[in-house]
C-alpha cells in the first residue's frame, strides 16, 4: 500500500503519462513549477526510467481538465509525491511495453535493451519502439506500486546524458509568464486597494465617473472591492491612481499599537504540548526538579514573500463558464474555493496554471485570481489580464507571522544538558484557500472580505499535523533529556498570515541553533562538539563534519570576523543540512557574508545542479530574512510598500559558496528548497557573536538593531 | 495619443502611445516584445532593463516618446538571428536562473557592462548588477556564469 497521496488519488497510468504518435511522450503532474523547476527533475526521472532522450519528453502545464489532482505544491513535497508517482508510472509502463515487445519480437524480456525508446534484442535483429507498440492507445491500467524502478546509482549512466534544466527560453526572453498570456480582445485591469484591511468603502467622488468615461475605463465595484479595466495598460494604471485618490474609506479598526512581540505573548492563545512533532492536548507542566538555569528569548518580525513579480491572473467569463489562468500553487483547491464563492458547479470553472516569478509559499497568486474573476464576471465575454502593482504585492500578500521563541535549559553539575524547554508563539502559517469547511475557502481569499455582503475569514484551526506550521522543527534532533515543547497559536494579531517557505521551521531552528551555541559557551565546550555529542543520527553527523572540515583553514581570527555553524534535519524526517558561515561586521555595523559552506544529505540526487541551486538560493533568501527583512507598519498603514521600504539582499552581500552533496543513492529523494533556511540563520547569528561579541536574539540583524544591542550590552 | 517612431532591435516601428507612456508598456503591449518584465514600475528592481544607445536603462518609468532616434535593444535583440550571445550562453550553461523573471534584466546589465569593458573586475560586475534584484537567490550562479565567460574568453585570447 502506498502512502503517497498523489498516487492514492490518481492511481491510473493514463493520468500521468501518455504517448503521442509523433515520437514524443506527454507527462502531466499536478504539482506546479513555482520557480523550483520540478518539471526538470520529473522529466529526468521519465528519461531515466524509460531510457528516453529528454527532448522527447513534453511536460504538460497543469490544468484542472487533464492533470492529476495533487492538491497543493508546497513544503518540498513535490519530488516525494509527484516524483514518486512518475517514477512508478514510468516503471509500470516499461514493464508493460517490455512484455509487448518480447511478444512482438518473439524473444525474451530479459534479452531486451532500450535506447531512446527503441527496443532491440540480442537474440534477433528486429527492432520495435514504444510508439509502435502503444499505437496511441490508453493504458487503462493502474500504476504498479511494486514496479521495478531503476536503482538510483544507475541514474546518469544511460547514453542520453542529462545535463540539467534547459533555460534557453528564459535567456532569450521568450518564456511566457502569466503576465505574457495574450488572448484576443484582452483588457488590462488593476485592483484599487483601500488603505488597509480594516477599511470599508464610504463613497467615490462623482467627478471620477466622467473622467473614467472619457478615458474608456470601466470601474468595477462590488461592496468595497474596487478595480478598473480598460484597453490601454498605462491608462488603467493612471485610472487606478485617480480612483484611489477619490475614494473615501471608513476605518473600522486600527492596528494595535502595542509591540507585536508583546501581543504574541499576551493575546489570547491556544497552546499544545508537542510530542514527537505532533501537538497534543495534554497538561503542560515542566518537571520542577530540573528547573532551567539558563534562558533566552528569540524573535523575528513579520516578513513577506516579496516575489519579484507582483501577482497576476487572467480570467474570462462567458456563457456561464469561468476560465482562469493563474500562478496559484493549488489549482484544484482554488477551483473549489471559487465554486463556493460564485455558487458555480466545479466543472464550469477551468483553471490553467501559468508560471509567475518564484513565490516561496502562499503569496498573492490566489487572491489575484479571484480579483480577476470578479472583474471577468462583471464584464462577460472579455478576457481580463489583472496585475497587482508592486505596492499591492508588498502591502496585501499574506505575510509570514512574527514569532517569539522562548528557550530554556538546565545545565547540571556535570555540564550535561539536563532539560530543554522550547515554547513558540505565532499566528497561523497556513491560511490557503481550502474548500471543505463551509464558506471557509472563499473567506481566505483577500477580496471576499470586501464584497457585499463580506465573507470574513474565521480564525484558522490549529494545525495538528506532524511538524505542521508553528511547530515545524520545534522538536530538536538533539537527544536532550526532559524536553518540554510547546506550540502557542496566538489570536487577534494585526495581519493576514499564511505559508512562507519553511513555515515555522526557520525561526524555530534559528532559536535552537543560537541557543545551543549559548549553552556551549556556558559549558565551555566547542559548539560543534556539543552538537555531535547530542546527535545519534549518523547522516546528521556526517553533514556537520563535512562543513567543519571545509572551514578548518578559514582564518576568522581577524578583528570583526567570525564563523558559525547551524544544522537541522528539515521536519526531523527530510533533508539534513549543515551550514557554516564566515562573515565580518564592518564599521557601519553591516554584516558582510564572505563564505558559506553547505553540506546536505537529500537522499538520492536526481538533478545535482538543481539541488545545489535550491540550497544556495535558499541560503541567500534566508540570509536576506535574517539580515535585512522586517515589515514596518503604523496604526493604519503598511509602510513596507516597495523595495526601498523593504530592502532585500543584493549582489553586494553574496558569499562564496562551497556546497557539498552527500549522495545516498538508495535513500528516497527529498526536497531541499526549505532545508537550508533555518541552519543558515543559526550559522549567521553564531558567526555574528564571534565577530562582535553580540548575541542577536531579535531578527533582523540590521545595523540599527546591532547598534542598539551594542548599547544595551 | 501621439505617433512616433522607435528604433528597436535594429528595426523601426511606428508607435501610437501617450506622450508619457513608459517604454516598457510600449515594448510589451504595442510591439509584443514581452521579454522585458514589469517588476516594480518605479526603477527599483531592474526586471525591465533594456539597452538605450548601449546603456542599461530601466524602461518602466522612462517615456517611450523621449527615446525617438535612439537605438533600443531588448532581451529579444540580444541574440542575433537566433544565435545566443556569449553572455546568454554563459547563463544557459550555468543555469543561472531559478524562476527566470529577473534574468532578462540581468543579461541586459551584463551586456552593457561587457560592451564597455570586456574584462571587468569583480567590483565592476557587482556595481553593474547592484540595482538588479533577484528573490530566488540566483546571484551566486549569475556571478559564476559571468566569471566562466571571462575565463573562456581569456583562453581564447
Ligand atoms: S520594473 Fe523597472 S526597475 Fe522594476
Ligand atoms: S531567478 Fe527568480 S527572481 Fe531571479
Amino acid at each position: 500500500m502506498t502512502k503517497n497521496p498523489s498516487l492514492l488519488k490518481n492511481p491510473g497510468i493514463d493520468s500521468w503519462i501518455s504517448f503521442s504518435m509523433d515520437g514524443l511522450i506527454n507527462v502531466r503532474i499536478g504539482k506546479v513549477d513555482i520557480g523550483q523547476k520540478i518539471s526538470t527533475a520529473i522529466a529526468r526521472i521519465v528519461s531515466e526510467e524509460l531510457d528516453l532522450d529528454p527532448k522527447r519528453i513534453m511536460m504538460v502545464m497543469p490544468d484542472t481538465i487533464l492533470s492529476p489532482n495533487e492538491g497543493m505544491t508546497s513544503g518540498s513535497n513535490s519530488m516525494e509525491e509527484a516524483g514518486n508517482a512518475i517514477r512508478l508510472a514510468s516503471a509500470t509502463i516499461r514493464e508493460i511495453l517490455m512484455e509487448l515487445a518480447a511478444r512482438e519480437l518473439n524473444t525474451s524480456v530479459a534479452s531486451l535493451e532500450v535506447t531512446d525508446g527503441t527496443i532491440s534484442s540480442r537474440e534477433t535483429d528486429r527492432i520495435t519502439n514504444y510508439w509502435d507498440l502503444q499505437e496511441g492507445r490508453l493504458f487503462n491500467k493502474a500504476i504498479n506500486i511494486e514496479a521495478k524502478v531503476k536503482p538510483g546509482n544507475l541514474y546518469g549512466k544511460s547514453q542520453t546524458r542529462y545535463s540539467g534544466a534547459d533555460i534557453t527560453n528564459i535567456v532569450t526572453g521568450s518564456y511566457k509568464f502569466i503576465q505574457d498570456v495574450n488572448l484576443n480582445s484582452m483588457l488590462h485591469a488593476r485592483p484599487v486597494r483601500p488603505p488597509n484591511i480594516n477599511s470599508k468603502l464610504d463613497q467615490i467622488e462623482v467627478e471620477v465617473e466622467g473622467y473614467l468615461k472619457k478615458k474608456g475605463i470601466t470601474l468595477i465595484r462590488n461592496g468595497s472591492f474596487l478595480a478598473v479595466a480598460g484597453m490601454d495598460e498605462y491608462e488603467v494604471i493612471k485610472a487606478a491612481n485617480t480612483v484611489k485618490r477619490s475614494a473615501v474609506w471608513k476605518q473600522l479598526r486600527k492596528f494595535e499599537s502595542a509591540s507585536i512581540f508583546e501581543q504574541l505573548k499576551n493575546n489570547k492563545r491556544i497552546s499544545f504540548k508537542v510530542l514527537d512533532g505532533i501537538p497534543i492536548e495534554a497538561p503542560i507542566a515542566a518537571d520542577k526538579k530540573i528547573a532551567p538555569n539558563i534562558k533566552a528569548t528569540y524573535s523575528r518580525p513579520y516578513v513577506m514573500h516579496a516575489s519579484i513579480a507582483p501577482s497576476a491572473a487572467v480570467a474570462k467569463f462567458e456563457e456561464n463558464e469561468l476560465e482562469i489562468w493563474t500562478h496559484s500553487q493549488g489549482i484544484y483547491l482554488l477551483r473549489a474555493s471559487l465554486a463556493e464563492l460564485f455558487h458555480m458547479p466545479d466543472d464550469k470553472i477551468k483553471i490553467y496554471h501559468r508560471s509567475n516569478s518564484g513565490c516561496y509559499g502562499h503569496n498573492g497568486a490566489d487572491d489575484a485570481a479571484v480579483d480577476a474573476a470578479l472583474i471577468a464576471k462583471a464584464l462577460p465575454g472579455a478576457a481580463i489580464l489583472l496585475k497587482w502593482t508592486r505596492q499591492d504585492e508588498h502591502a496585501w500578500e499574506p505575510y509570514s507571522s512574527a514569532m517569539v521563541m522562548e528557550l530554556s535549559a538546565n545545565i547540571d553539575t556535570k555540564s550535561k544538558i539536563g532539560s530543554w524547554k522550547h515554547s513558540t508563539f505565532s499566528d497561523t502559517h497556513v491560511s490557503r484557500p481550502k474548500p471543505g469547511q463551509k464558506g471557509l475557502g472563499a473567506a481566505n481569499l483577500l477580496a471576499s472580505r470586501f464584497l457585499d455582503p463580506p465573507i470574513i475569514a474565521k480564525p484558522m484551526p490549529p494545525n495538528k499535523m506532524k511538524h505542521g506550521g508553528i511547530h515545524r522543527n520545534l522538536e530538536p534532533l538533539y537527544g536532550f533529556e526532559n524536553q518540554l515543547l510547546i506550540k502557542n497559536l496566538v489570536r487577534n494579531l494585526p495581519h493576514r498570515t499564511s505559508a512562507l517557505r519553511t513555515l515555522g521551521a526557520y525561526a524555530n531552528i534559528f532559536a535552537i541553533e543560537s541557543f545551543i551555541d549559548e549553552l556551549a559557551e556556558e559549558i565551555c565546550v566547542d559548539p560543534v562538539e556539543l552538537r555531535l555529542n547530542y546527535l545519534s543520527d549518523q547522516r546528521a553527523k556526517a553533514c556537520i563534519k563535512a562543513v567543519v572540515k571545509e572551514i578548518a583553514d578559514i582564518d576568522a581570527n581577524q578583528p570583526n570576523h567570525g564563523w558559525g555553524i547551524g544544522f537541522a534535519q528539515y521536519k526531523n524526517s527530510k533533508a539534513y543540512t549543515a551550514v557554516a558561515v564566515h562573515l565580518m561586521v564592518n564599521e557601519a555595523a553591516e554584516i558582510k557574508l564572505l563564505k558559506a559552506v553547505i553540506a546536505a544529505d537529500a537522499g538520492q540526487i536526481i538533478d545535482e545542479k538543481g539541488v545545489i541551486a535550491q540550497l544556495e538560493g535558499g541560503f541567500i533568501q534566508a540570509a536576506s530574512w535574517t539580515i535585512y527583512e522586517e515589515i514596518m507598519y503604523d496604526d493604519e498603514n503598511i509602510l513596507s510598500i516597495d523595495w526601498e521600504s523593504y530592502p532585500i539582499i543584493g549582489f553586494d552581500n553574496i558569499p562564496d559558496f562551497k556546497t557539498i552533496l552527500i549522495s545516498m543513492p538508495d535513500e528516497p529523494f527529498l526536497g531541499v528548497g526549505e532545508a537550508v533556511c533555518g541552519p543558515a540563520a543559526g550559522a549567521i547569528g553564531n558567526a555574528v557573536l564571534k565577530a562582535t561579541g553580540l548575541r542577536v536574539r531579535q531578527l533582523p540583524m540590521t545595523p540599527s538593531n546591532l547598534r542598539s544591542l551594542a548599547l544595551k550590552t | 495619443m501621439i505617433d512616433f517612431t522607435l528604433h528597436v532591435n535594429r528595426k523601426n516601428y511606428d508607435v501610437e502611445a501617450m506622450s508619457d507612456t513608459p517604454l516598457l508598456f510600449v515594448l510589451r503591449n504595442n510591439l509584443n516584445l514581452t521579454g522585458s518584465k514589469l517588476g516594480c514600475g518605479s526603477e527599483q528592481c531592474g526586471a525591465c532593463a533594456v539597452l538605450v544607445d548601449g546603456e542599461s536603462t530601466f524602461s518602466c518609468a522612462i517615456a517611450a516618446s523621449s527615446l525617438v532616434g535612439k537605438s533600443i535593444i531588448t532581451i529579444e535583440g540580444v541574440s542575433e538571428n537566433g544565435t545566443l550571445s556569449a553572455i546568454q550562453k554563459a547563463f544557459l550553461t550555468e543555469i543561472a536562473a531559478q524562476c527566470g523573471y529577473c534574468t532578462p534584466g540581468m543579461i541586459i546589465a551584463t551586456t552593457a557592462l561587457f560592451d564597455k569593458n570586456p574584462s571587468p573586475k569583480k567590483q565592476d560586475i557587482l556595481k553593474a548588477l547592484q540595482k538588479h534584484l533577484c528573490r530566488c537567490g540566483s546571484h551566486a550562479r549569475i556571478l559564476t556564469a559571468i566569471n566562466n565567460m571571462q575565463s573562456d574568453h581569456s583562453q581564447n585570447d
